[in-house]
């Protein structure tokens, strides 16, 4: 009975549209957001920074962004790699061609040239679908980064190959380079996170929203009915990519502080993001969040369980890693497909009950 | 210029040779596709976890030995034995039937009727569970498999072309083996699906599941079967890749190879895996011959998809693949 | 009462059926060989509703799928409002004001059914990709003055209860009445229904009537739907086109139709020659 939405009456539209209808689940939202924003900041040290919160928020951008596309408007996609790969070189150029402008302003920047590359390999959507698009974003992911890594120009011509990011500083402290403190790189990415969550909740509970998911679920009945399939699926591929690059522009500037472009953003990167949509949470913003915090934490904990507590050699422990990684999608596409966000919301029916069982 | 045409013409020969092998994996999937509409991306590490069983058993090892002395802290190596080429193959081919009625069991009958792209993802995350299985079974390290194989340049096919073109071509016996055991197997998995009452069975599952269950026939044996016969030509890739580059890691990369095989070939067609395979595999090597050294090399890390992507633009159903007709 | 004049007529129950809205002219649709419309002629007029009949495989769903713009025809002229249509996209079409509903539910089953009905206004809401991105100005009002129009569809098809269920757990009957809603949403000028009773037990039949004629009289939009219930097709309809192996073999008011003998002979089978 503690959890309640009886008596919660809505007087208009606006306020039936909201994204918190339920009073309690308005209050957890705003307890959460002080937490995040007013506690975390003065706690933080460099292992919760750089081992759980900086790589969570990165890749919930990620999450964000690769369900827009697949969870919202249906296209699978298994470019995300290669598409945060343009995000962190778009980035670096901008960052080291025009130091003096704000690393804000580069990081969205990164993300617009995102969107338009995320349109230009989102084109052969409009002909195939299903599997044939998924195994078409491929090609996305393995161009991008062979050009990343045969072009030049695209590293400064540095001797490794590498790509290193810069001192850059908001408000007078260093977001970017090595003399980054943990609160300031964490801060920079929960403002990003803030926004772009608000964003993606914006976009898909109107016409665009509405448009992807129609598109998703028929995409005949939805041309008829009027939805013009050239524009839903690119501004999908656009929106999609836009968050992505974004992710890929602060895991190489912010997160990873130097990047090689084979390494850091592989195929296995791709699958990992596609992971955190389906065990989070398929058309679910609360989901993104889910799967990053369960994709990004399950590492943690099993390292220091087997590694730490047992002793096991880390190979085996990251063997037994991919194994669990592997059962869980399995476990989760059988079980629940709609992911995290599908539990939550029904333990939340259940609670409203509590303690009745009726 | 004659000798530019010269060195295309061998280029062009191991291309085909590759494709051959691409074609190999790509069989598996277009096999799967048909009898129970998955799209197996675990195809590839199959091939893998068959090599790595296949040599494991040879020398003897023993399974899960990291994880054995990792929880009881004893030192076990081996069992100290070889078991020769042939049982250990038959070995294998049994371990991948257990594998195949595994998946059936656990993880297909659970998924009845869900959306192909579920199924998918699902074998997705089949691949990653049978990698990090593979691993920790039999150990990560790159071994080499040696079946007894011919390996090595083929001096017959140096001696004949240098006499006819006045330039020894150089390719590798292996190829030559396993093109023609490729399409042994080809053979007889065509006549496997035409003349016998399974293969039949298996077509008529590939066509209509509820059709096919109405008039009797079991879609889990269909389904268990037909994950054998892939577990099977798995195998087959297996030996060939791990015979020719070792058994490691990358082996599981040949399945990303061989789906803009499939894409060029469509899902459905087993002529059109094969012809796919030899189209991307001469195309590749073509391309780097030519373009590469233009561009930095390295092309054939992408060329297959780029390819396939500009094709399906203009042809979605793929060469072979039924056109699509589109209803309400 | 004289169904054959060139700018309309009255109807016995004293609804005004106005000129032709959409002239369909010697349409021949063609898949490879097959020919499942061959050089049909008919018109449908502001404010009336049309029923398309005949037996199965007759091309009364390709003949709807012309008219939405989804199948275009190899040789013939489709006009809407005066105007010949040119080879269009169906979301082309939808946005001239065509819209319908399908044989087999076509709704979006991932969607509730408010956001179903809302997809029926997509044409109508025209504000740009960053006033939604930040919800502000254009976006937010556009939404708020729409879902008041679809409430008000809500009311009339009295699905109130069910507005934010997901459209995959409605019943079979519920799922078509929220598509005609969506339908609806879109204001059309005219609408399509493929088969709007098929599967219905009596109860639904007689619902799903009593709202097709009251869209019609209190919106007066132009209905032309496909129905395979004589006994509702003659009741409801104004005028019947009737369809037999792709060929026109009836065209006329209900009672012209029944006494039609080459349309008794398509529906008690007689032998083709």
């Amino acid at each position: 009975m503690l959890y309640r939405e009886a008596g919660d009456f809505k007087t208009g539209y606006r306020a039936d549209g909201q994204t918190f209808p339920i009073r309690l689940d308005r209050w957890g939202y705003y307890i959460l957001l002080a937490v995040a924003v007013l506690v975390v900041p003065f706690l933080i040290n460099d292992y919760w920074a750089n081992a759980v919160f900086v790589p969570f928020l990165i890749y919930a951008i990620a999450a964000l962004g690769l369900n827009i596309l697949t969870g919202y408007a249906g296209q699978v996609s298994l470019g995300t790699g290669g598409f945060m790969a343009v995000g962190a070189y778009a980035v670096y150029k901008l960052m080291t061609a025009f130091p003096d402008i704000s690393i804000v302003i580069h990081i969205l920047l990164a993300g617009g040239i995102t969107a338009i590359v995320g349109m230009l390999f989102g084109l052969p959507s409009l002909r195939i679908k299903g599997f044939y698009l998924a195994v078409a974003t491929l090609a996305a992911q393995f161009f991008l980064v062979w050009l990343f890594n045969k072009v030049p120009w695209f590293y400064n011509y540095s001797a490794s190959g590498q790509i290193t990011a810069p001192t850059r500083t908001v408000l007078g402290h260093a977001v970017t380079g090595p003399a980054t403190s943990a609160p300031a790189k964490y801060l920079i990415c929960l403002a990003f996170v803030l926004v772009l969550a608000w964003v993606a909740r914006n976009l898909t509970r109107g016409t665009s929203g509405r448009k992807w998911m129609a598109i998703r679920d028929m995409d005949i009945a939805a041309e008829i009915i009027g939805v013009n399939p050239l524009t839903a699926k690119l501004s999908a591929f656009a929106a999609s990519s836009f968050f992505v690059g974004i992710a890929g522009a602060l895991l190489f500037s912010v997160y990873l502080g130097a990047a090689e472009v084979g390494e850091a953003f592989g195929i296995n990167k791709s699958f990992l993001v596609l992971f955190m949509i389906i065990i989070g949470g398929l058309g679910s913003i609360f989901g993104s969040f889910a799967g990053a915090a369960f994709m990004v934490l399950l590492p943690v904990l099993l390292k220091n369980l087997l590694v730490g507590q047992l002793g096991w050699p880390t190979d085996l422990a990251a063997h037994i890693e991919l194994m669990i990684v592997g059962a869980l999608i399995v476990l989760f596409l059988i079980v629940e497909p709609h992911g995290l966000a599908r539990l939550w919301a029904l333990t939340k029916e259940k609670l409203r009950l509590w303690p009745f069982p009726h | 210029m004659i000798d530019q045409l010269i060195f295309s013409a061998e280029v062009f020969l191991n291309g085909l040779m590759t494709g051959v092998m691409y074609a190999l994996v790509a069989l598996g999937f277009v096999l799967i596709y048909k009898a129970s509409g998955v799209f197996n991306y675990a195809q590839g590490v199959m091939a893998l976890f068959a090599a790595l069983t296949l040599v494991g058993i040879q020398q003897g090892q023993v399974p899960f030995v990291h994880l054995i002395n990792a929880i009881f802290g004893t030192h076990v190596e081996n069992f100290g034995w070889n078991v020769p080429s042939v049982l250990a193959i038959i070995l294998t081919a049994g371990v991948m039937v257990l594998l195949a009625i595994l998946i059936e069991k656990l993880v297909l009958q659970h998924l009845v009727g869900q959306e192909p792209i579920i199924l998918f993802m699902a074998t997705i995350g089949l691949a990653y569970f049978l990698e990090g299985f593979g691993d920790v079974m039999w150990g990560a390290d790159i071994k080499t498999l040696d079946v007894g194989l011919p390996q090595g340049i083929s001096d017959t096919v140096e001696a004949v072309t240098a006499e006819w073109v006045g330039y020894g071509f150089f390719i590798d016996r292996l190829d030559i083996w396993a093109s023609i055991i490729a399409a042994i197997l080809v053979a007889a998995l065509v006549a496997f699906s035409q003349y016998t009452k399974q293969g039949r069975a298996m077509r008529a599952v590939a066509d209509d599941h509820q059709a096919a269950l109405s008039v009797g026939i079991s879609l889990r044996f269909i389904w268990v079967m037909v994950w054998s016969i892939a577990g099977f030509v798995a195998l087959v890739a297996g030996i060939m890749w791990g015979t020719k580059s070792g058994v490691q890691f990358s082996l599981s990369l040949i399945a990303l190879k061989a789906l803009p095989v499939l894409m060029l070939g469509g899902f459905t067609s087993i002529p059109g895996a094969i012809v796919g395979g030899l189209i991307i595999g001469v195309g590749e090597k073509l391309f780097e011959f030519w373009i590469g050294p233009l561009v930095g090399g390295a092309t054939e890390n992408w060329f297959a998809y780029v390819l396939a992507l500009l094709f399906l633009v203009f042809r979605p159903q793929g060469l072979f693949g039924e056109r699509i007709i589109e209803r309400v | 009462m004289n169904v054959h004049a060139s700018d309309g007529y009255t109807t016995a129950d004293g609804r005004q059926i106005g000129p032709v809205v959409m002239d369909l002219k010697n349409i021949t649709l063609r898949f490879g060989g097959v020919e499942a419309i061959k050089n049909i002629s008919f018109d449908i007029r502001q404010g009336e509703i049309r029923a398309i009949i005949g037996p199965n495989g007759a091309g009364k769903s390709s003949m709807l799928n012309v008219i939405s713009g989804f199948y275009v025809p190899q040789e013939g002229e489709v006009w809407f409002k005066g105007y010949r249509r040119g080879p269009m996209k169906p979301y082309e079409v939808a946005r001239l004001g065509i819209a319908r509903t399908f044989q087999n539910i076509a709704l979006f089953d991932g969607m509730s059914v408010l956001d179903n009905i809302m997809t029926g206004r997509l044409n109508r809401m025209k504000s740009g990709f960053l006033s939604q991105a930040i919800w502000w100005g254009a976006a937010e009002r556009e939404e708020i003055e729409n879902r008041a129009q679809v409430e008000k569809i809500i009311d009339f098809l009295e699905i109130q209860n069910i507005r934010k269920t997901p459209v995959g757990r409605l019943p079979y009957g519920l799922k078509k009445r929220v598509e005609l809603a969506r339908a609806l949403a879109a204001e059309p000028q005219l609408l399509l229904l493929d088969e709007p009773m098929a599967g219905m037990n009596v109860e639904e039949k007689e619902d799903m009537s009593r709202f097709i004629l009251d869209v019609n009289d209190e919106f007066g939009t132009t209905i032309a739907l496909i129905e395979h219930d004589m006994g509702v097709v003659m009741d409801l309809s104004d005028r019947v086109v009737v369809m037999d192996y792709g060929r026109k073999i009836g065209d006329g008011t209900p009672d012209e139709v029944r006494s039609n003998q080459e349309v008794i002979d398509a529906y008690l089978g007689v032998a083709h020659d």
